[in-house]
């Protein structure tokens, strides 16, 4: 095949495009410029928009004796993943931009002019298993990235390459230490590659401005304070929230309404929800018929829940958890699984979490 | 170094890029090998450093003769981009100490980047006050253009305008330039890194108080260049050190370099008319050839056969810049690239992102454009081959990147 391997400047990328050298594809190297606004040296771990980054890319690229381009993306990334990650926190959501980076710039945005430009697929360094059009966990369970992969169709996935997905990060590691890659040792990326100091609130301040609001306790009715926008809080979230509760016990963010402002905490108890209502879903590979017994994973590195998967009537899903959770965030995308402890938990797909609630709370008079 | 793989394996390139570098002569290199086998510092007073400054002061000698210029008005230096910055710095603030009135830099927004971000920075940590002259559609600036944005001169500092295009090809009419500048008192640069060797260039005939002329542009080696220096142009020095080149430029001559520059230049100069004749009619049936097949395609610059008031080309001779639209510049780099064929979409960041051509957009043109544009540059090695390795793909792949422009 002729592919594109999209190429960070990170390790994972690197070993991704040599297996795909190896596997004897024709491989063309693209480091994607993110940033309109690129910094010259990396700073911490976050990221890959730095030019040093494109630097390390390039690097392998040398050593693999592939043609490498840099696709300016700039303008796309910012329509498609910053502005609605900022729209998406004003109205009180918590979005994965990762996800939505993944479904409309590396498997949308790159493949498409990948396939125009006569290119077979994209090459990623993602960890996980892609065979045979089905989407799978990687072997290597905390490096697994299934989850911000969960959005891609089963046309998206055609045109997909994860060569990583069948090996652990440190052999992924030693493969590129072997070849003597510089990138064999550079930290993991993680947070968020926009925001290039780390703090999503301030980010969002910048953004959005100071929007004072009061923060209300569900448990006694009572305002415990104010705070300073309320993007800067998650459902779920117990930390940093600024207010103490009169019977000392922890709060955490129950739910965020924005036009109001309003940030509502409670107790733990009152956190913890059985049922998870979407938006409409989308299927890595046929649609599945419903009710369908499967597992939700209801963020990046949340543990999956076995449940049951039923139409909402209103073109969404209807999840019902077997366990109780905490923290289930409007905005984050809940991901099903088919587990498969031998071959790998098979994606089945995924929908955007519109509200979550506790069926037998809310059928009781407040 | 690995084996190349893919479409890259085993082929030989066709290099149309010469406005990016150009192949090193033979003469150079033969003169520079000779040079590198010695020892001697050009500033020593024994015998070996004497050598090293008579091959030194006899490549000044030669490089004069071939431009027009005394010897003592060709100072070296690193190439193109320390010219540049030499002469609208050090002009600047030359004349800018002389008189703490004239801080005002009149300059063309179509110049190379070497000199536009000298100009930027005077502007930003010199309190140095830009005027942007205005650029006919065909990437020249007139000497009314220039009239006009002097005024009476009495608060301009340096006035600089670029001989030939990098980008375009479009050539300004320097002596009328120059005897603009000079009517109301102001110093004036001329880039023309694009222009020795490719067009009929005298320096003490142009009038120009200063001109930047590299190597790599020529058939010289990368790394080594001249500034054309009056003798009576005042110019504060960017490096200093052991007062090397009029106190203007310190720093250990790179003999090496320099007598590849000379030889390059000497040779350049020396074949012009032939050399340039025979690539103005390749350049002529690449453009028609590509016209032919993609009819909607746009010439950028000015038009292949202009001249000038006196009668010499008013395009460099090697230079076709072309808009492809409803096709990105990248897109179809990338596609000629593997299928052999080398070109340029003009400025690259320093990451390598392709940006659109700054020059274009400076000619009134639209971003999209400029977004659409190629620059294919022939010069001394290039033969009917690359024109026709050319032109038997650019149908397909202009056809494949528009569809990727769609997409």
């Amino acid at each position: 095949m002729r592919v594109i391997a999209a190429m960070s400047g990170g390790v994972d990328s690197a070993v991704a495009a040599a297996l795909a050298v190896e596997a004897g594809h024709d491989v063309t190297g693209v480091h994607l410029a993110l940033s309109p606004d690129r910094q010259t040296l990396r700073s911490g771990a976050r990221g890959c928009c730095s030019v040093e980054d494109a630097h390390d890319a390039r690097r392998v690229a040398d050593a693999l004796g592939i043609p490498f381009y840099v696709w300016d993306l700039a303008d796309r990334f910012r329509e498609d993943v910053v502005e609605p990650f900022v729209a998406e926190y004003a109205a009180g959501r918590t979005p994965n931009p990762c996800l939505r980076c993944n479904e409309k710039i590396k498997f949308s945005a790159v493949l498409d002019r990948a396939r125009a430009l006569d290119f077979d697929a994209v090459v990623t360094g993602h960890h996980a298993r892609l065979a045979e059009g089905e989407l799978r966990r990687s072997v290597d369970a905390a490096k697994d990235q299934s989850y911000v992969l969960g959005v891609l169709t089963r046309a998206q996935l055609a045109g997909a390459v994860f060569p990583l997905g069948g090996m652990t990060k440190d052999r992924v590691r030693a493969i590129a230490a072997e070849r003597g890659y510089a990138v064999a040792t550079k930290p993991d990326s993680h947070d968020i590659c926009f925001v290039s100091d780390g703090d999503t609130r301030g980010f969002l301040a910048r953004r959005l401005g100071e929007q004072p609001g009061p923060v209300v306790d569900a448990a006694t009715g009572q305002t415990l304070g104010t705070h300073s926008g309320a993007y800067g809080f998650t459902v779920g979230q117990r930390r940093g929230l600024g207010v103490t509760a009169g019977d000392q016990r922890p709060r955490y963010v129950l739910g965020i309404e924005p036009v109001s402002r309003t940030v509502t905490v409670g107790t733990a108890e009152q956190a913890e929800v059985d049922e998870v209502l979407t938006g409409p879903a989308s299927w890595t590979g046929p649609v599945p018929d419903l009710p369908l017994r499967a597992e939700v994973q209801l963020r990046a590195h949340g543990t999956p829940v076995p449940c049951t998967v039923t139409a909402d009537g209103a073109g969404g899903l209807r999840i019902e958890l077997d366990l109780r959770q905490r923290g289930v965030a409007p905005g984050q995308s809940a991901v099903l699984y088919l587990p498969d402890a031998e071959r790998g938990d098979l994606v089945l797909g995924q929908a955007a979490v519109r509200a979550a609630r506790d069926r037998v709370r809310e059928t009781l008079p407040v | 170094m690995p084996p190349r793989t893919g479409a890259y394996a085993g082929k030989a390139m066709t290099y149309l890029d010469h406005a990016a570098t150009t192949p090193l002569l033979p003469a150079a290199l033969a003169a520079m090998t000779e040079q590198l086998g010695r020892v001697g510092n050009a500033s020593s007073l024994h015998a070996s450093g004497r050598e090293a400054r008579r091959v030194a002061e006899q490549s000044r000698e030669r490089i004069a003769a071939a431009v027009g210029a005394r010897p003592s008005e060709v100072l070296f230096t690193g190439g193109g981009t320390e010219g540049d910055n030499l002469a609208v710095k050090g002009l600047f603030w030359a004349r800018r100490t002389a008189d703490a009135r004239r801080r005002r830099v009149v300059v063309s927004p179509a110049e190379h980047h070497a000199v536009l971000d000298s100009v930027e920075w005077l502007e930003k940590h010199e309190d140095a006050e830009v005027t942007w002259l205005r650029v006919e559609p065909s990437g020249r600036v007139t000497p009314e253009a220039l009239a006009e944005a002097l005024g009476d001169g009495t608060d301009v500092a340096v006035a600089s305008v670029m001989w030939a295009n990098n980008e375009i090809g479009a050539v300004s009419d320097v002596a009328a330039l120059a005897a603009a500048a000079h009517a109301v008192g102001v110093p004036f640069h001329t880039d023309a890194v694009q222009a020795v060797g490719q067009l009929p260039l005298d320096f003490a005939a142009c009038g120009a108080d200063a001109l930047t002329m590299t190597g790599h542009k020529l058939g010289g080696p990368v790394g080594a260049g001249a500034l054309l220096l009056r003798r009576d142009a005042e110019c504060t020095p960017l490096l200093h050190g052991g007062g090397q080149e009029r106190d203007v430029r310190s720093g250990t001559l790179d003999v090496a370099a320099i007598v590849g520059l000379a030889a390059a230049t000497e040779a350049a100069v020396g074949d012009r008319a032939a050399r340039t004749a025979r690539v103005a009619a390749l350049r002529d049936r690449l453009v028609a050839g590509v016209v032919e097949q993609v009819p909607d395609v746009q010439l950028n610059g000015p038009a292949l056969d202009d001249v000038l008031p006196d009668g010499t080309p008013g395009r460099l001779p090697g230079n076709a810049h072309l808009s492809f639209p409803g096709a990105e510049g990248d897109a179809l780099l990338m596609l000629l690239d593997a299928r052999g064929i080398e070109c340029s979409t003009g400025s690259a960041c320093s990451a390598g992102v392709a940006r659109p051509s700054h020059v274009l957009l400076a000619t009134g043109a639209d971003a999209a454009r400029a977004r659409s544009s190629l620059r294919f540059s022939l010069g001394h090695t290039s033969t009917d081959a690359d024109v026709d390795a050319l032109l038997a793909v650019i149908a397909p792949v202009v056809e494949r990147a528009r569809r990727a422009g769609r997409g």
